[in-house]
């Protein structure tokens, strides 16, 4: 009834023209850039990060639902459920990063400190760094392959057991995830600009990689029914993921507010300084920023209407997924390079992580049924409404 | 709609339509007991007493407070932004909830409702005194005017009072919308009579018809986009009241989001503490069940760890920043004259609530009831301990001070206990205390007659 996915040689070796494109691409760029290791870095930190943070708030997505006792879920969890298990490959580019550490986070040159810096040595030093690295890595993935398995089992086994197990996991995996996803936000990217500080980056962050995760599962759920795929997906799923898009992105909206406002209020030198660098040398980008992550979606799925069709919310999510991708570049960019660069090195970097995202997410989606029929509040997910 | 019967029954005992009507209508009916007349003559005595303290206030001036020039914030400021959070639950379970399809939420959302437009009237009422002259508080509102004065537009004071009023509003509405079909019900119960004439004019011509019931349900929606925000909105306000100045302990970026789980945590807090009672009072048990029990506690556990994070956040990033000010500021907090209050905030809203975990702690009423004040408590302390410990310690050492408030501030306080408890007393003997139309709209799906039936 519900088709198996099957990853046919056709999109497999698309993808791999893809991942072969972009890292040729890539090759080119970072050859260009050879006397400009900041840039190779930095690029290597950003797609790396931005689709490992998307991995991790797909699981999130997930995790969630379990524990809220949600039923409408079910129909679409499989995606980013497949989308999660791209953590241990994305982890990967992470521990690139400690490679490249030197070139990004100016603390990590501990023979020339200042006296903040050395204050904060404590936290931020290559040794502690590394350590948390690595740890993020092999917790988040073992959380996910976890989780994961569980749920597979659950397509053979109808046994209660294994959901309770799963909302189990799900409890484990939000106490660590909510923990680490602040501090990681805070290693990899806040500590760029290290002598700068915001208590509230850590959800920022994470909120804007989590309005990523699910544009990327609407992109995915209409990738899949082009391909004949999940045509069990009716227009309340739609409503659904619409809502979660049109929601997060004003609440994505509101975390940025509230940062900026109350930095630009008080006006201390020590915090303003991350947006002056931000607005002296990335005016045009910071500003779209802002504008187009906030006003695109809500102005596009405000009515109910669209976000009940699937072409209206492609279109959201797609300036979502830039946007987002943008709003990363912002965090990391000014502080890493300092001014502006975009060429041939940060568009084959991108295709070369979006394609081995891509990639992981077809050939583990191929590994399941498409849905968890076995699921107690699986028949919830085909009849329900939302209210008119 | 299809439920899966592995869902736990939100209605339980054999009810019918009518059965859920009669239930619900019941405390309404005959004569009011002693424990009602009991409670609101304590609440009266109370509102008076917080009346005596507010004359008192303003026949002598804000001197018969304890404050001074370096902490002109104290218990008035703290209170107010106390009760403004209990004030969270109700809009939060009618519109954040409707919209999420919750459908436990429908048991409990009147009575949240009406605990939001009691706690907010409390909660204004701080400012207002604070300000001194309680005639004179219109000024407060921007209008064209002939004192030419205008509002301070760059103050988060100010902001306040468009948040607080819009949210007033909204909630009022909502809660009002809401009672119209239960008004009618109740009028139709009523024999002739001026109790009869009452409701019939508080119903507004409610018939019942599908036109008016569809033209309700479409309004109930609107209001709840229009609310969602609004939970949002208030209490980041009121984080800006402290957050826009520069005062280390005050200014962090954290504070929007983590005030508004801090309320919806107080507010929860507050909504189970008197729900817990009132069920038994006037026998609901069969609709505010241990279900319903468990799911509050998962909210209570999810933004009281929300807090507990924003705290540790603090208190690392503090230490992280380099800042000196902001680091003693913290340390002053734990281990400064008012480290007993800091130690009794992370106690009750970090360390108790996390007890829910358990799950038979958190399907146990009696085990709720004792945490649920603690989090009230714990609330509380947090912004005496967020307001006085960070005002106390000046820039200037010359100006360090020490607060303790008066029995004009404690009175006052006292007093909106009273005011929240009067009108909690009339409301729940003129209105029902439970949507019965909402109720009766989720009885197909999770009450357990229907669900055995089902089988």
């Amino acid at each position: 009834m519900y088709k198996s996915f099957e990853f046919t040689k056709k999109i497999k070796s698309f993808l791999i023209a893809t991942i072969v494109i972009g890292a040729v691409l890539a090759v080119a760029g970072i050859a260009m850039n050879l006397d400009h290791t900041h840039r190779i870095w930095a690029n290597v930190l950003l797609n790396g990060f931005f689709f490992t943070a998307i991995a991790m708030s797909a699981a999130f997505f997930v995790i969630v639902h379990v524990l809220g006792e949600s039923g409408w879920h079910t129909s679409v969890q499989r995606i980013p459920e497949a989308m999660a298990m791209y953590v241990p490959i994305g982890g990967v580019f992470m521990l690139l990063v400690l490679v490249g550490m030197h070139d990004i986070y100016h603390w990590s040159h501990t023979e020339h400190l200042d006296e903040i810096l050395l204050g904060k040595s404590a936290y931020l030093n290559p040794m502690f760094f590394s350590i948390r690295t690595v740890a993020y890595i092999i917790i988040w993935s073992l959380l996910v392959i976890w989780f994961r398995k569980t749920s597979l089992k659950t397509d053979t086994d109808a046994n209660i057991k294994l959901f309770n197990r799963q909302r189990g996991i799900a409890g484990i995996f939000i106490v660590i995830f909510a923990v680490t996803s602040s501090t990681s936000a805070w290693d990899w990217i806040m500590s760029i600009d290290a002598h700068w500080f915001s208590t509230l980056f850590g959800w920022y962050i994470f909120v804007s990689t989590f309005v990523s995760a699910v544009a990327v599962v609407i992109l995915l759920l209409f990738v899949l029914r082009r391909m004949g795929y999940m045509e069990h997906i009716n227009d309340e799923h739609l409503h659904d993921l619409g809502k979660y898009l049109f929601g997060f992105s004003i609440f994505w909206a509101y975390l940025w507010v509230s940062q900026y406002l109350l930095i630009w209020y008080s006006n201390i030198p020590e915090e303003t300084i991350y947006y002056v660098k931000r607005i002296q040398d990335f005016e045009g980008l910071f500003y779209a920023n802002v504008i187009i992550n906030f006003l695109a979606p809500f102005l596009i799925l405000m009515a109910r209407g669209t976000k009940r069709k699937l072409n209206w919310l492609i279109a959201a999510s797609i300036i979502v997924l830039l946007g987002h991708w943008v709003d990363m570049y912002l965090a990391i960019m000014p502080g890493a390079i300092g001014h502006p660069e975009f060429g041939i090195l940060e568009i084959g970097m991108t295709v070369f992580v979006l394609g081995i995202f891509l990639f992981m997410f077809f050939r583990n989606f191929a590994k399941a049924p498409v849905v968890p029929e076995n699921h107690p509040y699986f028949k919830e997910s085909f009849d329900y409404d939302n209210i008119r | 709609m299809y439920v899966s019967p592995v869902r736990e029954p939100l209605i339980s005992g054999e009810k019918s339509y009518s059965k859920v009507t009669e239930d619900i209508y019941a405390p309404m009916t005959g004569k009011p007991g002693k424990l009602w007349f009991g409670g609101l003559t304590l609440a009266l005595i109370a509102l008076g007493f917080g009346l005596f303290s507010i004359f008192i206030t303003v026949w002598d001036g804000i001197g018969t407070w304890g404050l001074d020039r370096t902490i002109g914030w104290g218990w008035g400021i703290t209170n107010f932004v106390w009760w403004v959070g209990i004030g969270h639950a109700g809009t939060f379970i009618s519109a954040i909830l409707l919209l999420f399809r919750q459908k436990w939420r429908t048991s409990i959302n009147r009575s949240a409702e009406a605990m939001t437009i009691f706690a907010v009237m409390c909660a204004g009422l701080f400012p207002l005194i604070h300000m001194g002259r309680l005639p004179l508080g219109f000024f407060i509102f921007p209008y064209p005017n002939t004192r030419d004065v205008w509002v301070n537009f760059n103050s988060p004071l100010l902001w306040d009072v468009f948040a607080i009023s819009t949210y007033l509003t909204v909630s009022l509405l909502f809660w009002y919308m809401g009672l119209i079909p239960d008004i009618g019900t109740i009028r139709d119960r009523l024999k002739n009579g001026i109790q009869k004439k009452i409701y019939a004019f508080l119903s507004f011509g409610w018939t019942g018809s599908a036109r008016h019931w569809a033209r309700h349900e479409s309004m109930s929606l609107i209001l709840a986009g229009l609310a969602a925000p609004l939970v949002l909105s208030v209490h980041t306000i009121v984080s800006f009241d402290f957050a826009t100045s520069v005062i280390p302990g005050w200014h962090t970026t954290i504070f929007p989001p983590y005030f508004v789980s801090g309320a919806v945590f107080s507010g929860f807090a507050m909504v189970l503490t008197l729900m817990i009672i009132t069920r038994k009072a006037i026998n609901l048990e069969d609709y505010i069940t241990k279900a319903h029990l468990e799911s509050m506690n998962k909210i209570i556990i999810a933004t009281g760890s929300i807090v507990g994070i924003a705290y540790i956040t603090e208190l690392f990033i503090a230490w992280y920043s380099g800042v000196v000010y902001e680091q003693y500021a913290f340390v002053n907090r734990a281990f400064g004259p008012y480290w007993w209050a800091y130690w009794i905030m992370m106690t009750c809203n970090v360390i108790t609530p996390q007890l829910f975990w358990i799950k038979k702690i958190r399907r146990s009423f009696a085990a709720t009831f004792v945490i649920s004040i603690f989090v009230n408590i714990g609330m509380w302390f947090e912004r005496f301990v967020i307001i006085v410990t960070s005002l106390h310690r000046d820039f200037l050492p010359s100006s360090w001070s020490m607060y303790s408030p008066t029995w004009v501030e404690v009175g006052i306080y006292i007093g909106t206990f009273g005011l929240f408890f009067t009108l909690f007393f009339l409301f729940i003997r003129f209105f029902p205390v439970i949507a019965i139309a909402e109720v009766k709209s989720v009885l197909k799906t999770s009450s357990e007659k229907f669900i055995k039936k089902g089988k």
